[in-house]
């Protein structure tokens, strides 16, 4: 077990490395950072001026060498020009002697975000702890409601509530996020069409409107009323297809021979559901459950930009549009770190679950 | 000229029976859910004579009754679309118009399931469709949409405006709006309004389906390609190929795909070709498949096979270099007398990154299949009687996986609608005033708690797509596990 979760281990390291290799190749495409420098300097620069604001920071060096100094292995690049530092490891207000030899990865540096003039590490680490609180949410939202809806759907089988609920997910998976985050805000959080309107006559609700249509608020001040919207529309993408791999095992299980013979001994129907299948049932959507947290990932850019919850997608999608190249990188190791270790929860998870699956 | 309404005069006495008929058959599948949990399943009546009779009491009762409302729903619907082929424009409104110039569709959709169910038992698992409501409903939604780009974008029929023609005066206003100042022949009407730059909606969402379909079906079809060429072989050989094209598939999956997307689409990146070399590498793997797969099962019969290769694969070639080269581009290796069609920078771009995207998806699920079906006995048998391992995996293996191949094309279809989406959401790609749904939706959602009608048909549209497929695969599951 140790060796296998080393190995592992060992894999998603590498894939990191080369995964940011490849971010850090295509951001470091010449045309990219002409685009860094002039947003940096002022838009109307020359080629030349271009090209000796790069020189002088050191992004004209080769691709590797670059790379080499921002994992830390190699002394950051560096000049002096008019008694002032420039290059990888200068921060505003340093003077010569203050820089530091190596400023990578391994040093604990992240970098510099050019676009927000701050330390990656602080930009990011906000960014994350926002969308953590949003990922929980949906969790929480999202998990029990596809687990409930995939046992109902599957302990009968071809039943009217199986069809129905079957329907159900199937259209949760058919509608991407972009598309029920824009339904969800004309009809709920409108102030002129849809539920609203029509609640504020009544004196149902306070406001103008039942739901706020942004989350911008939400980040110091989360409530009900401007957080729910983004939770739910990222749940729903997600459940559907959890429910669906829940109908599936559960339906499975229900056909086992053991159940009939709990069945035939004279249990009622309640108990062999709840004591004899389920807890066989839930063994495949845990897996499933895991795997979905890169696809939620997914989500989160959309959602986090549709409602504008400055988030880790938020975070990426405006890094990426002003190749902002550390917090690109960061962001990228971010995502695989999610990724790899879902994956290696979920096998894991599997093993503890399901007595009849060994390591060896 | 006063504005239409939703359903004009007509609906001034068909709208009152189709609110209740719908009233009543929700209420009825309410009943009928709960019923089936709530009711006994089975009603005994026990007869003086000793006899039972059983039957499924109220249950059955509830199951015609919902029958029956459906029926009556679908044919108020019929009726709305019917009265408004058929009489002048105005008098069923907006509805009655959309369903007059949807008519080619109605029509080509009659054709189409008319002939299918007369013929179906001679249609093989094409014809086992129409044996599942499921899958007809799917079909059914996705032929609409298929007709519908294909009158728009390749008869130009359908439309009423030009999709980029921008009318003063008609800046977001509400469906149904006429235009001021028309001339002769001018459609005098903005069906579902006018968006935020005062072009019309209705035809922005028809010129937007035939992007859908002009993408997402090749594109999917392409990353097969790609996928079952490499996927083949890493599941049969395994060892050290599969390691390595697992790794780097891993690697790619571990991508946010929406980063990936930002990496490869950004103009500074198109700029200098890096989607033109991804294309020149994708485009190469169906003549690779074509190629492999005539010589796997001709060459035996070396006098058959030279010219049919030949042949083949050189048409397939000189395709392939009309589509990777272009005027201006970074590849432009053809001469242009031979070059028969450029392709547009930002549709190749597009194309070639959800292709990408998705071809790593089915190599996964081949590599999968691969390996599960080469411990089967009908491999054995060939490997005993000497073929070689290309035409096994070609002959033998791919066409008895055929199966989840299908519904799997069918769901990944509707995933690449929704990735064609994102990238519009995200202003990637094509350019900024194309119509396609995820463009729109990003369009219209600035000003959407005020006007929603530029956002919510494109996103109907891309919903009930994406929708349709997903029922179209669920009746092809069905139906191939029945076999």
């Amino acid at each position: 077990m140790g060796l296998f979760i080393l190995r592992r281990f060992g894999v998603m390291l590498l894939t990191a490395l080369c995964l940011t290799y490849i971010v850090f190749f295509m951001t470091n495409l010449y045309p990219n950072l002409e685009k860094l420098a002039k947003t940096q300097g002022n838009f109307r620069m020359s080629d030349e001026a271009v090209a000796s604001f790069l020189e002088d920071r050191g992004y004209l060096q080769s691709t590797p060498r670059k790379y080499l100094e921002w994992v830390g292995l190699a002394p950051g690049y560096l000049t002096e020009k008019d008694g002032v530092p420039l290059g990888k490891c200068v921060r505003p207000g340093m003077t010569v002697e203050e820089v530091p030899n190596y400023c990578g990865i391994l040093q604990g540096d992240w970098g510099w975000s050019t676009v927000a003039k701050a330390p990656v590490s602080d930009v990011l680490g906000t960014r994350l702890a926002n969308t953590g609180y949003l990922m929980w949410w949906v969790m929480v939202l999202m998990v029990p409601s596809a687990l409930i809806i995939g046992v109902l759907a599957g302990m009968r089988e071809g039943s009217k509530l199986d069809r129905s609920l079957s329907t159900v997910s199937i259209l949760s998976t058919a509608t991407p996020e972009y598309v029920s985050g824009v339904i969800f805000i004309v009809f709920l959080a409108s102030s002129r069409y849809g539920l609203s309107p029509w609640l504020a006559e009544m004196g149902l609700i306070e406001g103008k409107t039942l739901f706020k249509g942004t989350a911008a608020k939400a980040m110091e001040t989360p409530t009900f009323e401007n957080f729910f919207l983004p939770v739910l529309t990222i749940a729903l993408y997600g459940m559907g297809y959890i429910a669906r791999m829940t109908r599936a095992s559960m339906a499975e299980v229900m056909t086992a021979q053991y159940i009939r013979t709990a069945r035939l001994k004279g249990v009622n129907f309640r108990n062999v559901v709840i004591k004899h299948a389920l807890r066989n049932a839930l063994i495949a959507p845990f897996t499933v459950i895991m795997l979905q947290v890169p696809w939620l990932l997914n989500g989160v850019v959309i959602v986090e930009n549709l409602f504008n919850y400055k988030g880790f997608g938020w975070q990426l999608v405006n890094a990426a549009g002003n190749n902002d190249i550390d917090v690109l990188l960061a962001v990228s190791v971010v995502s695989v770190v999610v990724v790899l270790l879902t994956q290696l929860i979920s096998d894991i998870g599997y093993v503890y679950l399901n007595p009849r699956i060994r390591i060896s | 000229m006063e504005p239409l309404t939703w359903t004009g005069p007509f609906g001034a006495f068909v709208d009152p029976i189709f609110s209740v008929v719908l009233v009543v058959f929700l209420i009825l599948v309410a009943i009928q859910v709960v019923g089936a949990y709530a009711l006994p399943a089975v009603n005994d009546r026990i007869l003086a004579d000793g006899t039972i009779i059983r039957d499924r009491g109220p249950n059955a009762m509830i199951g015609m009754a919902v029958r029956y409302a459906l029926l009556a729903l679908l044919a108020l619907i019929v009726v709305y679309i019917v009265a408004g082929m058929f009489t002048p424009l105005g008098t069923v409104g907006i509805v009655g118009a959309l369903a007059a110039q949807l008519s080619p569709v109605w029509i080509s959709l009659l054709a189409t399931f008319l002939i299918s169910i007369v013929y179906k038992r001679k249609l093989g698992l094409y014809g086992k469709l129409f044996d599942s409501t499921v899958g007809m409903i799917g079909f059914g939604i996705v032929m609409f949409w298929v007709y519908t780009a294909v009158f728009a974008g390749v008869f130009d029929m359908i439309t009423t405006h030009d999709e980029l023609a921008q009318v003063s005066g008609m800046k977001n206003k509400g469906p149904g709006t006429p235009l001021r100042g028309i001339e002769e022949g001018d459609y005098p009407y903005y069906l579902l309004g006018g968006d935020n730059l005062a072009r019309d909606v209705f035809s922005r969402v028809v010129e937007g389906s035939w992007i859908v379909i002009t993408i997402a079906p090749p594109a999917t079809l392409f990353a097969f390609m790609v996928g079952i060429t490499l996927g083949l072989p890493a599941g049969y050989f395994g060892g050290r190929l599969d390691t390595f094209l697992s790794f780097l598939a891993n690697l790619v999956l571990a991508f946010p795909v929406i980063l990936l997307f930002y990496l490869l689409v950004t103009p500074e990146i198109v700029a200098i070709g890096v989607p033109n070399y991804l294309a020149v590498v994708l485009f190469i793997f169906p003549i690779i498949f074509v190629a492999v797969l005539l010589n796997s099962r001709f060459y035996t019969r070396p006098r058959l096979r030279t010219p049919l290769l030949i042949s083949v694969v050189g048409l397939m070639f000189w395709f392939y270099l009309c589509l990777v080269s272009a005027k201006g581009s970074a590849i432009d290796v053809l001469p242009s007398t031979l070059d028969l069609f450029d392709i547009s920078s930002g549709f190749l771009v597009v194309f070639v990154s959800v292709a990408f995207v998705n071809s790593i998806t089915v190599f996964r699920i081949v590599r999968g299949l691969a390996l599960d079906i080469q411990t089967r006995d009908y491999v054995a048998a060939a490997q005993t009687r000497g073929e070689g391992p290309w035409y096994i995996m070609l002959w033998e293996i791919l066409p008895n996986a055929r199966g989840p191949l299908i519904v799997d094309f069918c769901l990944r279809i509707g995933y690449t609608t929704i990735l064609l989406g994102t990238l519009g959401f995200f202003g990637l790609g094509l350019p900024p005033e194309s119509p396609d749904w995820g463009t729109t939706i990003n369009d219209g959602r600035k000003l959407m708690q005020l006007y929603v009608h530029p956002v919510l048909p494109p996103a109907f549209a891309l919903l009930t797509l994406v929708l349709g497929l997903n029922l179209l695969a669920d009746g092809l599951r069905e139906e191939s596990l029945r076999d």
